[in-house]
């Protein structure tokens, strides 16, 4: 084949081609145009201010390793005038970081910046390894996915850091946008859709406390594969890994999906991303709106939803209609004899995605339904804080503070280990009942 | 090797990265001989089945080939170039050719 000439320059070979777009691009005008629409994701979306310290998350992998480099060729390219600096979390698992953690230090010299390593031990009393003696190898994934959930926030807070970004990019959110999809877990659609979340505003006065750490995302809509390239053209120094202990079934199936649907249809990615973004606003308790199930004031939504309940005023027309199809799309699902337990929240999120016409005649008869179904298990999906250490929660008590209550007692097994086994089950005609076991020990995560 | 500088073969360097490189015991380069088949040029296709049948060690054959093809997931670079510019698996290999697979799957 004749060299392709690059799309922008039309001068010098076209070495990439975009996923999104499909635009063959040289190796010089895709770094521009990549580091560019970083640019603009970060100006449009307002996620930095002038004098700002914000801490980068860094595990010396790719998506963190371009994530420093971007924003620290935008930093000085648009002279953003903000501090960065490198946050990495040690687990305290013996080797396994030891190579990661080279990499980190040789990116802190590379892009001169100050680097912090925390480890687990310091920010919870128990290293990973200790944790395995304790617990042993079965389950040990839990305690490090959920300690490693707060540990970000928690090390940002010691260092008087107030705004964390991470390295999250299009396919790890479209990723979990399917996961959430799959568990009928809309609630938490928001949280992983958001290009900034922060903990509730009711934060702490105290300014160690890491409940009003600002979380933000400016990879979200950066492809893994033009992370991989831009590591690659621009010869960064990264790092890769197996994970020790093997990945979540669930998770690794939502991501070969997610790989073939590329290689399928590459705008694929950003498409599930928009979508998840378009129904997280449907979703109730969600930052943007109340939801359909609010708008009705239906016993479940006011019971669960807190203060939504009195948003009754706000019913607007496309939010009765949503109502309409949920209704509709309740019966359905209890004819079909689908999982009960699921919550309203989950299966409004179905009749939002749905492109189902209302089914207005059987409005009254499914309201009765709907309502048995929610006042049989009410649902929970008040985002609060966790009363032990504030962190954001949908529980009373955070999981991480569950977990380290079960170590600090020398308990070895709980419950919540269970929930988590279930989630791992691939087996379909267990789904149902791993979701609505899931639903008793909501891991509230990213 | 004495398969080096043969008539009857194409010598190709294949480099691994990203975490494909664990799948090859740690091999993050390699220097490759296909044969010719009278006149017919090996291809890309037949590179990706020879390193998965004689080359790979590892049993995991599927994190490399999947569904007779390369795993999705996995970038192609032919001479720095995305495979889909250059024919994709029916790439005819050229001596001193550069094949770089570079793993998205793998965590950091
Ligand atoms: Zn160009
Ligand atoms: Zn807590």
């Amino acid at each position: 084949m004749p060299p392709t000439p690059c799309a922008l320059c039309k001068t010098n070979r076209a070495l990439i081609v975009r996923p999104k777009d499909h635009s063959k691009l040289c190796k010089a005008c895709f770094i521009q145009v990549f580091e560019t629409e970083i640019h603009h994701t970060i100006t449009a979306n307002k996620l930095f201010h002038r004098g700002e310290k914000i801490a980068m998350g860094a595990s010396g992998g790719k998506d963190s390793t371009v994530l420093a480099s971007v924003l620290k060729t935008l930093n000085e390219r648009h002279d953003y005038g903000v501090e960065l600096i490198l946050l990495s979390i040690d687990e305290g698992i013996k080797g396994y970081r030891d190579d990661s953690l080279e990499t980190v230090k040789r990116n802190a010299q590379q892009y001169k910046m100050p680097l912090t390593i925390l480890g687990y031990d310091e920010l919870y009393g128990w290293t990973m390894d200790q944790v395995v003696e304790q617990v042993g190898k079965k389950g040990n994934c839990t305690y490090c996915g959920v300690f490693r959930r707060q540990a970000l926030d928690r090390g940002a807070a010691r260092l008087g850091v107030k705004h964390v970004v991470t390295g999250h990019n299009a396919d790890d959110i479209a990723e979990t946008v399917l996961m959430n999809l799959l568990r009928g877990d809309l609630p938490r659609l928001s949280r992983t859709t958001s290009i900034v979340t922060s903990t509730p505003s009711a934060a702490s006065s105290d300014p160690k406390s890491h409940t009003n750490i600002k979380r933000s995302k400016p990879l979200k809509y950066a492809y893994e594969k033009e992370i991989v390239l831009y590591a690659h053209h621009k010869s960064l120094d990264y790092f890769s890994t197996e994970c020790i202990y093997s990945p979540e079934a669930f998770r690794g199936s939502a991501r070969a999906l997610i790989k073939n649907l590329e290689r399928v249809r590459p705008s694929a990615i950003l498409d599930v991303v928009r979508s998840g973004e378009d129904m997280a606003k449907l979703v109730p308790g969600s930052d943007d709106s109340c939801g359909g199930n609010c708008a009705n004031g239906a016993p479940a939504a006011e019971e669960e939803e807190g203060g939504c309940g009195s948003s009754n005023g706000r019913t607007a027309g496309g939010e009765m209609a949503n109502m309409e199809q949920q209704l509709a799309q309740n019966e359905l699902a209890t004819e079909n004899g689908l999982e009960v337990e699921i919550t309203a929240g989950a299966i409004s999120g179905q009749s939002h995605s749905s492109g189902t016409t209302p089914l207005r005649n059987r409005e009254k008869k499914t309201k009765n339904k709907s309502e048995a179904v929610a006042s049989r298990k009410p649902p929970k999906q008040v985002m609060g804080k966790c009363s032990r250490c504030g962190y954001l929660s949908s529980q009373e008590v955070c999981k991480a503070c569950v977990l380290l209550e079960g170590l600090n007692k020398n308990r070895p097994k709980n419950a919540i280990q269970v929930g988590y086994e279930a989630q791992d089950t691939d087996n379909a005609d267990s789904m149902a009942t791993a979701t609505s076991r899931l639903r008793n020990v909501q891991i509230q995560a990213d | 090797m004495s398969e080096e500088k043969r008539k009857d073969a194409v010598q190709v360097t294949v480099e691994f990265s990203g975490g494909l490189e664990m799948l090859f015991e740690h091999q993050r380069k390699l220097q490759i001989s296909m044969a010719k088949k009278g006149e017919e040029v090996p291809n890309v296709a037949e590179l990706v089945s020879h390193l998965c049948n004689d080359v790979m060690k590892d049993s995991r054959k599927d994190l490399f080939v999947l569904d007779g093809t390369v795993r999705p997931g996995i970038l192609v670079l032919i001479n720095d170039a995305d495979w889909e510019l250059e024919g994709e698996d029916q790439y005819e290999l050229q001596e001193g050719d550069n094949i770089l697979f570079v793993s998205t799957l793998h965590g950091g």
